[in-house]
Order: structure tokens, then C-alpha cells, then sequence
């Protein structure tokens, strides 16, 4: 009987810590702001749906289910001008670090939808995509994107994204953003390294590969 | 006066713009091949699937060793008890110059070799990285899984002259032995840095639905006291021309040698090798363990003094055996 109360006493605890550890973000303030908008830009669901999911036609990623330090990152960044869009700075700018770390802890929340993108790629192009995300290009030394990005390429941690089931677009706009140089928010210039290597033909195979793959694993 | 300033401004931006993107580009910085040095361009996977001259079996073998070599891990528990795959050390598919490439062992021996003092064979060296790399036990010799390893590396080497050693791109080494003076807190430094993102700030490395993603450095999953990397020069050497992923040559020489140095100066599962003490396993092996740190005082403690032998419930693989010809 003390044994079991003893354990329960534990389990009690635990819960109580976890509980603590996890009103540091607000799920539901992070909703109500992807809503509603904070006042002063454009509520999150305008572009990126009210699943999370994202647009393949504007080019808006999914969000729902990224990491949530990934995706707080982008915000800072946004903010600090070390990630440049004309359409996201404007919507982000006036939101708190509080508000930042809750819409972060809201889409990574979320389960990934399916893939709403349109249209079968060409086999060809697929087969490319598929042979450069998992044995990489070594001749022009490009490592797989699953090296980083993980079994699938549905993530590892906070510092490389999910790119499983994302949008083509996004994935195209993003690589040759990296490789231009107008993107450069990666941590010590990994994801530049690799871009500014590849070809566009490349680029746009990787994309469409990435995109047909299923965002969660099973 | 503020029309010419905005005109200036304007000229400024499109002078800079092109400026920012040729910074973007981040160069794959490798050393130079000597004049007079072999070098090898080793066939690819294309190339195996359009080569009508391979028995379609062997082609199935060397499939196979690829496979093997590619994802070692999932002979974990089997011949693996480390994190690691054969990739993760030879990178690039085991072909990739800079990066220990595997076909100058077929090329190359059978040869003395003076770890284990003794002439080798391709299957007792690639029992080697088994053995410590991966802190395991060898697929027997002469077996299917062993023959399916020897296949893989045979087919790489196609083309290249036997017993050729000037081979440019061989192995990793570029900084040669001697190291500089060496600072274990500034390789910590370095490795919070430049190494923490992908490794862990433990060193523990990175998992995912689990996959060993970026393998651990140090620990029980990690190579043993006895892999050659644990050698500071090889391991400098190594992520000199190799690390961080995508980047090499972006460290300078003595930042790869300290990092090095910090990595290799942390505990890891024992040397096969061991007698049950340290200091003799560590003057038993001096030819060696005079590039490591095992057996020295690191922080006040004595590195390898221990009999854990990390996920692995032996010590000493059997296929580890001396040879004479007496």
C-alpha cells in the first residue's frame, strides 16, 4: 500500500514538472494568433490554410508539424533580417518573443496533412530526386539530403527542417535562394555549401521528390 | 544634393548585389595531387547497372556489399556494436578522395601492416574497421557476407594498377604526424562551434524513428580505443578534409587539430587489445597508441582505464589473429 501510494506520489510529480515545463508555451494562444492576427498584419491560416498545410500554387510552406524551435527560428530571423521575405517581415514584426515561441508550439503541434500538390512529376525527374536526397551527388560534392535531414527526410531536431511532403515551390524557391545568396539564416553555411552546388535541373528534381514523399513516417 | 546621394546609394546596391552572391558560393577546399600520383576515378553505381561485362550474380554481390557498407547498421548486434556505418567514416560511397577511399586496400595488399605486424589481407583489413571502428566482430572470413564486402571494394578498384602506392587522395592524411601544441580548451570551443549542431553538445550524436542520423563521437556507441582515428592525426586529418559535412577545408589546419584532439580526449569503449591494464596495453602498442590519447592523464583522468567494452558483450573479436611464416 506505502508503495503504491509512493508511486503514485511520483507519478503525480512527474506530471505536475511536465505540465510546468510545458506552460512555458501556449498552444492555444499560438491558435488563437494564426487566427486572428495580432492587430497589425495578416493572420498565419491567409496563406498558410487553416490546417497548416500550406499552398503549392503561392508557394507558402507547410508549417503543420515542423519543429518548433525550426520554426521559431524563422520568425527571430525574420525579424532580425537575417532571413529576408517582403511578405512574412511585415506579418511578423510586431510579434513578442512569447507570441513567436506559441504559433512555433502550435504548427509543430499539428499532424503534417497530406500533400496537397497537384500533378504527377515526371519519372524521370522523380528517379533523379529520389537518387540525390538518399546517395547525394559526390562527383560535385553534394551530400544526400538525408544526411542531415534524416531517415525519410522528415527532420532531425531544430536545425534541419522536414522536408518530407513539402511544398515543390517552396523547396525550389528556397534552394535557389541559398544558392544566390539571398537566403542565409543556416546554421554555419551548411545548407548554402550544399545549394550553391547544385544545378537547376537538380533543384527542381529534389523538389519534386521531396514533395511526393509522405510528411509523417507511416 | 539628395538625388545624387540616392543615385550613389542605387550604384552602390547593384555593385554590392553581385558581390553577395559570389560570396554565397561556400568552395570545396581539398588538398592538391602530387605530380606523378595515381589517380583513381572509381566506377558508380550508373556505371554497375550499364556494364554488360558483369555476370548479373556478381553484380547481386556487389549490390549486396554496398548495401552492407552503405547502412552497416543493420548488422547491429551482429558485426556492429558501435553507431557507426562504413560511410560514416568513408564518405561519398567509400569512392570520395580525401575520405579514406576503400578500393587502394584491394589495390594494395596483400602488405605488412604495422598495427598488427603482420602481412594482411583485404579481408583481415576490412576485419580491422569491424573490429575497432565499429567496435564489433568481422563477418567470418571467407563467408557470403564477407565475400559480398571484398566484391564491393574489388569492383571500386576496377581499373587501378595493383601495387601502385603513390596514390593521390588516399586515405585522409594531408597534416602529417606531427601535431601542434595542443589546447583541450579551445578544441572544446571549436567543437560547440563548428561540431555540436550535427554531433550533440555531448557528442552523443543525433537519432531519428530510430536511425542513427550523425553518429556519436564518443561514449559506448562510438569507435573504440583501437580504431585508427582515435589516432589525433588521422582524426584531424579526417575532419580537416571532410567536416563539417559539405564543407571541407574550411577549418584551419590547427583548428582540426584541436578539435581533434578535444574529441579523442574523451571515453570510449576499450581497446580489443587490452591485457587488463592500461599503461602496459598502451606501451604494448606504443607504434599506435603513441598518436592517441589512451592511457594519459586528460583533466585528471586517466583515459581508457576502465574494462567497459560499450554495447558490446566482449572484448576481443576471434578473427583479431597474429600470422607468421616461420
Amino acid at each position: 500500500m506505502t508503495h503504491f501510494l509512493f508511486r503514485l506520489f511520483v507519478a503525480l510529480g512527474v506530471a505536475m514538472m511536465a505540465t510546468a515545463a510545458y506552460s512555458q508555451t501556449d498552444v492555444g494562444e499560438g491558435e488563437k494568433l494564426t487566427r486572428q492576427g495580432d492587430g497589425s498584419g495578416a493572420p498565419c491560416i491567409a496563406c498558410h490554410g487553416a490546417d497548416g498545410g500550406g499552398n503549392e500554387v503561392g508557394g507558402f510552406p507547410r508549417l503543420a508539424g515542423l519543429n518548433a524551435g525550426y520554426l521559431a527560428k524563422q520568425m527571430f530571423d525574420y525579424n532580425a533580417g537575417l532571413r529576408i521575405s517582403a511578405i512574412m517581415q511585415p506579418n511578423v514584426d510586431n510579434l513578442t518573443e512569447q507570441q513567436i515561441q506559441n504559433i512555433a508550439a502550435y504548427y509543430a503541434s499539428l499532424p503534417a496533412p497530406p500533400s496537397k500538390t497537384t500533378g504527377t512529376p515526371p519519372g524521370a525527374q522523380v528517379a533523379l530526386g529520389e537518387k540525390l536526397t538518399k546517395e547525394g551527388d559526390w562527383d560535385n560534392y553534394i551530400p544526400p539530403c538525408a544526411a542531415c535531414h534524416g531517415p525519410g527526410d522528415r527532420g532531425v531536431g531544430s536545425a534541419f527542417p522536414a522536408l518530407a511532403g513539402q511544398h515543390p515551390l517552396y523547396i525550389r524557391q528556397q534552394l535557389e535562394a541559398w544558392k544566390t545568396g539571398q537566403r542565409k539564416n543556416d546554421p554555419n553555411q551548411l545548407m548554402a555549401a550544399v545549394a550553391g552546388r547544385m544545378s537547376a535541373e537538380q533543384i527542381a528534381a529534389v523538389a519534386a521528390y521531396l514533395g511526393s514523399l509522405p510528411a509523417s513516417a507511416k | 544634393m539628395k538625388a545624387r546621394y540616392l543615385l550613389a546609394l542605387l550604384a552602390a546596391l547593384l555593385i554590392s548585389a553581385p558581390m553577395a552572391l559570389a560570396e554565397a558560393t561556400v568552395p570545396v577546399n581539398l588538398p592538391d595531387f602530387k605530380d606523378g600520383q595515381y589517380i583513381h576515378k572509381a566506377p558508380t553505381l550508373d556505371d554497375l547497372k550499364n556494364d554488360a561485362s558483369i555476370h548479373p550474380e556478381l553484380k547481386k554481390v556487389i549490390l549486396k556489399g554496398r548495401d552492407m557498407f552503405m547502412n552497416t547498421q543493420q548488422y547491429r548486434g551482429k558485426y556492429v556494436f558501435s553507431d557507426l556505418s562504413c560511410k560514416s567514416c568513408h564518405l561519398g560511397e567509400g569512392r570520395l578522395n580525401w575520405s579514406g577511399p576503400v578500393w587502394p586496400a584491394v589495390t594494395t595488399l596483400p602488405d605488412f601492416r604495422g598495427k598488427n605486424q603482420h602481412v594482411n589481407s583485404l579481408e583481415e583489413r576490412i576485419a580491422g574497421c569491424f573490429s575497432f571502428s565499429m567496435n564489433g566482430t568481422p563477418p567470418a572470413y571467407g563467408s557470403d557476407d564477407m565475400l559480398a564486402m571484398v566484391a564491393y571494394h574489388t569492383w571500386l578498384a576496377k581499373g587501378a594498377p595493383v601495387y601502385e602506392t603513390n596514390i593521390g587522395g588516399r586515405g585522409f592524411s594531408s597534416l602529417g604526424q606531427v601535431p601542434p601544441k595542443l589546447d583541450y580548451d579551445r578544441g572544446q570551443a571549436i567543437y560547440h562551434k563548428d561540431c555540436a549542431i550535427c554531433h550533440g553538445d555531448d557528442g552523443q550524436g543525433q537519432h531519428k524513428d530510430g536511425t542513427v542520423v550523425f553518429p556519436p563521437l564518443w561514449g559506448d556507441n562510438s569507435y573504440n580505443w583501437g580504431a585508427g582515428i582515435t589516432r589525433i592525426f588521422t582524426a584531424a586529418s579526417f575532419i580537416k578534409n571532410n567536416m563539417p559535412l559539405g564543407k571541407p577545408g574550411t577549418l584551419t589546419d590547427d583548428e582540426a587539430w584541436q578539435v581533434a584532439n578535444f574529441i579523442n580526449s574523451q571515453e570510449r569503449p576499450q581497446d580489443p587489445r587490452y591485457t587488463g591494464d592500461v599503461k602496459e596495453t598502451r606501451e604494448k602498442f606504443i607504434n599506435f597508441h603513441k598518436y592517441t590519447n589512451y592511457g594519459k592523464l586528460i583533466n585528471g583522468k586517466l583515459l581508457g582505464d576502465h574494462s567497459n567494452t560499450g554495447s558490446k558483450p566482449f572484448l576481443k573479436p576471434d578473427a583479431l589473429q597474429p600470422r607468421a611464416f616461420d
